[in-house]
This record gives structure tokens, C-alpha cells and sequence, in this order.
């Protein structure tokens, strides 16, 4: 009876379709059943370990590499003027973790940023004060990189400075404006010797020097290095001192708007920003971050953040009219094989036709290139290089200068924006009128990489000490753009 | 425990540095890290207590190189810069030579010098020997007004390197010999600002460690400077020699590629 019963359940009936004997392949069969069950037990082991505080588990999906949803400061732009204000922020904060910053880079692999295509110099001889401070306290940074940027157990920072110098030369017209560049620079305390056409070509056989009325050599804290590393630098010691990164786009702000009343009579919209809106790399979502400072490091692309804020698309007649003037500039540079070039003692040439050239390595390579004229500008929508450009304009510039130059090989070739101030050609470093939470550090028209030691730390001096104690910047204030009151520097490349 | 307790007294920022500068110097010497100090440093990894204790050596050496290579401002503003500079040389364990005369200040293996140097203020320093002291470039302050310097010796300075190199640009116009062999610190970047010694007739770079190819230093070193002499490096060091060179993968593809044809 029991059988019956037992064989009328479907579960425990046996299986009437022919199966296989066991005996010739149980062994295999075991195997595999082993096999399954150690699988299954894996995959046990760790749902219960992802399952114990501690995992990284969550039952909703996060995006990875969201931004948090506060932030004291927020650095909009990931290159070496953003991370060094990054560090600086962290280095002055009073109380540990006093400040939450976050740096928002738009592009982690950096194909497009300024810091990184920039040929890496550093130079004195400028014809601001200003200038010369910037990069007379940036280089002072440089010397004691360690003692600044060293994270534990980390191999110290070596950025391959090449201490050659800059070499200026100046023509017939254009000598009196060197002689007036070389006091300044005395007087700030750069070290400048200024040389006649015979003793350069005693010094530096390899240049022509028909033409050349007047060259200035800069002699210490002078030369090239390598912007990656100085960037990895600041970003690795940033981090270690706990600044947040984010790559995402900014895309929009919220901001409250209060009207104001100006001078003569006229209302003005003058708006604080209250959050930032960082859109995720391929993808519609987006983070608003609550922030109390925003600081625009964008570079190249900072007239584009500036227009999210409505600045410059007010009335002309008005302040909010007035757009902020850095635009994108390509620029192209050229590395040239030469065999019979110029050694070791090559500085970094500057010619008064605008061409330059510095070496590179120890192996007859140079990099060499020139600022197009106003009027014949690339066009900025991509980075492709005009190798036309230097056939027909830099050639016989250097050709003329450095006489062995007429044989060389293009080995290859680059180009890089220029966060181009188009008022003056100086950096711009101060708060808008119109948005009084938002510092502005760009605009420094390829000069960013050798002075962002020393901007960092006065927009950090600006943000936690509100003024400058170092080195003094209120000559860029964004205040000379709307009082039309434009200070150049002549010494441009 | 007691470590940890004293430690927390100190300032935490200069507790990190030298944690981290430890580290530091322990990587960057040229010679291989000894038995303890690989211990220490492996130690100072899992605990916070060793990494103190670690840190507070090299603290009292940042410190040391630090306060030997300030400006000695009070004695050249009395005495003049050549005992300023005479006086800094012998605290620093380097000896000199004043122009003029023949024989050496040298201090003894204690660190004592005699004073007589203070008998002539007006005769100007010659020939300087800092060999193995821990000048930096912050310490050549004291020794710039020295225009008639014919003669420096950094045979195995630690702390010297390329910024160091970059200043001595103000001896261009007298110094005639210069020694920088077995600076650990040194590269091709500071030897490129030598290129303002026009009068320097000799120079030694032997024993450079982070020089790649020294033959190749050599021969720019010497179109650089045409009147110098430069000892040190061999012509051939740093040169990828063929004969000893490993069989590479194009050899063995092309082996390869052979023995498929054949059959």
C-alpha cells in the first residue's frame, strides 16, 4: 500500500524515460556535481560578504564618480592652475578637514588641456612687476617641490627642469623697451644679463646675429620642465590631503538673483551661485553640488563658463554686456631634428620676429613654433596641426636666425589652446562684479603653467584671507576690464 | 604606547613631513637602504608609531641642513663679507684657501678651526673645498660675493643639485675648476647652466648616478665649454654595446618564419 501511495506522488515517481547507467561515467559526473556545488558555495561566500557592512554593495545603482552634494569650494577645470589652487586651499585651512573641495575636470585623459600640451618653460623677463613676482615666487616653489608636494611613501617629485635660461633678442626698434624690461626685472630681484651683438656671438656662435641690436639672457630660475609632472604632482598631493575629484562637465548653475542699483541709475542683475551642475562623462545625469565659492580654472574654456552665468549677454551699453574676454587660441609647436644644431648650452631662443625654439633632449631634437599674426588665427574647433604653417611663416624666421637650421627633418608636431585674454594678455584673477562667489583665475595667454604655483597661492590667499599677502594681484582684477584700463606686457610669446 | 603619546604632542603637519621626508631620503641616497632601515621603513608602514619615530631623525636633519645653510647675515655685516664667508665655510666642515696666500684653513676632525682667519679681512677666498658637507643652494647666499673664487671642490655633496648649479652662474667670470663627482642629486639639466663658467678649464662629473649616458654628457659638455677639460665620463659609458646585447624577438620571429618556409 505504502508503494502505491509513494509511486502516486509525481515527485517520487521514478523518471520513465531511459537514462544512461551510472556506472561508467559517475566518476566525471561527480566531478562536475562538485564542481557546480564549489561554484555555488562561492557564489555564497561572497553575496554574504557583500552582504556585511564593510562591501560596497547597495541594493540601488549609484553612478560611479558622482560628485558629493556639498562642497565648500568648487575648482571648475583640472589643470595646473585648478590643482594648485586645490592644494593651497588644503595647505591654509586652519582646522583638519576645515574645507571641502572639489576639483571638476571635464576630460580625465587631459588630449585637450593647455597644462599639458604646453612646451613647459619658466621665465623672469617679463615687463610687469607682477609677472616677474608670479614667476619669481613660482619658481622659489619649484626649488623645494619636495619639501611642498612629497606624499609618504611615494617616490619623490622630479619634474626635469633643464636649467638653460631664456635668450630674448631685440631689434634696432625695439632694444629701449628690453633696456626698460631689464631694470624692472633687476629690481624685482630676477638675475638678467643683458648682451651685445659680439658678445653673443661670442657666447652662442650658432646664431646670426644680423639684426640683432640687443639680447637678454635670463641666468637662474630659468628654463623648462615637465608640466605632466608637476601636474601629477599637485593632483597627488591634493588628494592625499583629501580634495575631491570629479570628472563631469559643468553644465549650468542654479544661482539666486538680487537686482542692484548702479551708479547712473541703471538695474543690474547681480546673481550668487547656489549650485553647480555636473553632468557625468556620457550620460544626461547630472549632480547638483551646493557650493558656497566657485573658482573658474577652465582655462581655454572659461568664457564658456562665464556665459552659462548670463555674463556678457546683458545690454550692451551695461556691465553684464561687457563679455569675459578669454577665448580659446591653437597654437601650434613643432619638434624638428637637426643633427648639427646647437648643444647644450641651446636656452630657450625668443626671436624678435616672434619665432622660438628650445631644445629638447640630448639628441639633436628641438621644439620650435610661433604665434600666428591677429588677423591669420586657426581655427579652434580642433587641434590638427598646419604643418603648411611652418613651411611658408616659422622656417626661414629660424632658418635666418640659426643658420643650421636650414637642414632639419619635421619629426612631428602638436597644438594646444591658449587661454588667450583678448583685453590685455594678462592673467585675470579676482571676483566678478555680477557673481560675487565666483574667483576667477585664468586668462593667462600661455604663461599659466610657469605662474600656477604662485596663483594658487594668492586665490587661496583672496578666498580664506580676503586679499593678498604674498604676492600682490590687485593689478588683475577684473576691474580694469569694465574701467577699459588695459595693462600689457610686451614681452609676449 | 609611550611613542604614540609623545608623538601626539608634536605639531601633526611637521610630523607628516618628516614621516615623509624619511621616506624620502631613504629612497633618493644612491646606495642601497641597509637591513634596519628597511625594516624601519617596513615597520613604519603598518604602524603609526615607527613612522614618528622614523620622522623625527630626519626632522632633526631637515633641521640641521636647514640652520647650517642660513645667511650668516650678523658676521658679514660685521666682519665683512670674506669672514663671513670664510667663517661659514669652516662651520659647514669645508676648508679654503685665501687668494695670496699658500696655505689652508682646514678645521680638524672634531669640526674646531683657529680664528686666524679674522687677520685679513681683505683678502678674498681662492680655492674652496666643500667635499661630503651639506651646502644647499640656499648656503651659496654667504658665498656670492666671493668674485675671485678660482677653484670649488663638491666632491659628494648630498644636498647639491641642479638649483645649486644654476647659481653658481656668479662665479662666471673666475672660476676655473670645478668638481661635482658623486653628487647623487645632480642631472643633465644643471649641468647645462655650467654654460656660464666661460673660464672654467676643468670640471669632473664622475660618478654621476642619475646621468643615463655620460659619454654623450661629456661630448656636449666639452662643445659647450671649449676651453674646459672634463674628467669623469668615458666616451663609450651609457652606449648600448652589440656584441653582448641579448637575442631579441625579431631574431627568434625570424628563426621562426624561416623553419615554417622550409616546410
Amino acid at each position: 500500500m505504502w508503494r502505491k501511495l509513494f509511486a502516486s506522488v509525481p515527485a517520487f515517481r521514478a523518471p520513465k524515460a531511459p537514462c544512461r547507467s551510472f556506472k561508467s561515467s559517475s566518476r566525471r559526473a561527480e566531478k562536475d556535481f562538485n564542481k557546480d556545488l564549489e561554484a555555488q558555495f562561492r557564489a555564497f561566500r561572497e553575496k554574504v560578504a557583500a552582504a556585511m557592512p564593510g562591501s560596497d554593495w547597495s541594493p540601488f545603482e549609484l553612478t560611479p564618480g558622482l560628485p558629493p552634494e556639498r562642497a565648500d569650494v568648487v575648482i571648475v577645470g583640472g589643470g595646473v592652475v585648478g590643482w594648485s589652487i586645490a592644494y593651497w586651499l588644503k595647505r591654509k585651512e586652519r582646522v583638519r578637514d576645515g574645507l571641502r573641495v572639489l576639483v571638476v575636470e571635464k576630460d580625465p585623459t587631459y588630449s585637450q588641456a593647455s597644462t599639458v600640451l604646453s612646451c613647459g618653460g619658466i621665465r623672469q623677463q617679463f615687463s610687469l612687476k607682477e609677472n616677474i613676482e608670479l614667476s619669481m615666487t613660482s619658481a622659489d616653489f619649484l626649488k623645494n617641490i619636495n619639501n611642498h608636494l612629497w606624499v609618504v611613501n611615494e617616490d619623490p617629485v622630479d619634474l626635469q627642469f633643464n636649467h638653460s635660461g631664456y635668450l630674448f633678442l631685440a631689434s634696432e626698434k625695439s632694444a629701449h623697451i628690453m633696456e626698460e624690461n631689464y631694470r624692472t626685472q633687476r629690481h624685482a630681484g630676477a638675475k638678467v644679463a643683458l648682451l651685445s651683438p659680439s658678445q653673443l656671438k661670442e657666447r652662442f656662435p650658432w646664431i646670426n646675429t644680423d639684426g640683432v641690436a640687443l639680447a637678454s639672457l635670463g641666468l637662474e630660475n630659468e628654463g623648462w620642465f615637465d608640466p605632466w609632472s608637476l601636474l601629477n604632482a599637485f593632483r597627488r598631493k591634493a588628494m592625499s590631503m583629501g580634495v575631491y575629484q570629479c570628472f563631469g562637465e559643468v553644465t549650468g548653475f542654479r544661482c539666486s538673483s538680487n537686482v542692484a542699483e548702479i551708479a547712473d541709475g541703471d538695474f543690474v542683475d547681480v546673481k550668487r551661485i547656489k549650485y553647480v551642475n555636473v553632468q557625468m562623462p556620457n550620460s544626461l545625469e547630472y549632480q547638483p553640488v551646493e557650493s558656497a565659492v566657485v573658482v573658474n580654472a577652465a582655462g581655454a574654456n572659461s568664457g564658456k563658463i562665464a556665459t552659462m552665468l548670463g555674463i556678457g549677454l546683458g545690454p550692451k551699453e551695461s556691465i553684464s554686456g561687457i563679455p569675459f574676454p578669454v577665448e580659446p587660441r591653437k597654437r601650434f609647436v613643432y619638434v624638428v631634428h637637426c643633427p648639427d644644431g646647437p648643444g647644450l648650452d641651446t636656452p630657450f631662443l625668443i626671436d624678435y620676429s616672434g619665432v622660438y625654439c628650445r631644445r629638447e633632449g640630448l639628441g639633436g631634437n628641438y621644439l620650435t613654433g610661433m604665434s600666428p599674426e591677429e588677423t591669420e588665427e586657426p581655427d579652434i574647433s580642433n587641434l590638427d596641426v598646419d604643418d603648411k604653417f611652418f613651411q611658408e611663416k616659422v622656417w626661414h624666421h629660424l632658418a635666418n636666425r640659426i643658420p643650421a637650421f636650414e637642414q632639419l627633418k619635421v619629426s612631428s608636431g602638436w597644438a594646444g589652446f591658449y587661454d588667450y585674454n583678448t583685453f590685455d594678455q594678462n592673467g585675470i584673477v579676482g571676483l566678478h562684479p555680477l557673481v560675487p562667489n565666483m574667483y576667477f583665475a585664468t586668462g593667462f595667454s600661455g604663461h599659466g603653467l610657469q605662474q600656477s604655483p604662485a596663483v594658487g597661492l594668492a586665490v587661496a590667499e583672496l578666498i580664506l584671507d580676503g586679499g593678498y599677502k604674498t604676492v600682490n594681484l590687485n593689478a588683475f582684477d577684473l576691474k580694469r576690464i569694465f574701467l577699459r584700463e588695459p595693462i600689457l606686457e610686451s614681452n609676449i610669446v | 604606547m609611550a611613542a604614540s603619546l609623545l608623538s601626539h604632542g608634536m605639531r601633526r603637519c611637521s610630523a607628516h613631513a618628516c614621516a615623509a621626508v624619511a621616506v624620502r631620503r631613504g629612497l633618493s641616497s644612491a646606495a642601497p637602504p641597509s637591513v634596519f632601515t628597511r625594516l624601519l621603513l617596513n615597520l613604519s608602514r603598518y604602524f603609526y608609531d615607527v613612522e614618528h619615530i622614523v620622522g623625527w631623525n630626519d626632522w632633526a636633519r631637515t633641521k640641521l641642513v636647514r640652520s647650517k645653510n642660513t645667511f650668516f647675515g650678523y658676521a658679514q655685516q660685521r666682519f665683512g663679507d670674506n669672514i663671513g664667508a670664510a667663517y661659514y665655510i669652516l662651520t659647514l666642515r669645508g676648508s679654503f684657501r685665501f687668494a695670496g696666500q699658500s696655505e689652508w684653513f682646514r678645521p680638524d676632525s672634531r669640526g674646531r678651526f683657529s680664528y686666524d682667519f679674522m687677520s685679513t679681512p681683505d683678502a678674498q677666498i681662492e680655492e674652496v673645498d666643500l667635499s661630503g658637507t651639506i651646502i644647499n643652494h640656499n648656503g651659496l647666499d654667504n658665498l656670492v660675493k666671493q668674485n675671485k673664487l678660482k677653484s670649488l671642490s663638491l666632491r659628494g655633496c648630498p644636498e647639491v643639485d641642479d638649483w645649486f648649479l644654476a647659481r653658481l652662474h656668479v662665479f662666471g667670470e673666475s672660476l676655473v675648476e670645478l668638481d661635482v663627482s658623486h653628487c647623487p642629486c645632480v642631472t643633465v639639466g644643471g649641468l647645462a647652466a655650467l654654460q656660464n663658467l666661460r673660464k672654467l678649464q676643468r670640471l669632473d662629473i664622475s660618478g654621476l648616478a642619475r646621468l643615463q649616458s655620460p659619454g654623450l654628457v661629456r661630448i656636449l659638455l666639452e662643445e659647450m665649454l671649449p676651453h674646459c677639460r672634463v674628467t669623469g665620463a668615458e666616451y663609450e659609458q651609457g652606449l648600448i654595446q652589440p656584441d653582448t646585447r641579448e637575442p631579441t624577438e625579431e631574431d627568434h620571429e625570424a628563426s621562426a618564419n624561416t623553419g615554417v618556409r622550409h616546410i
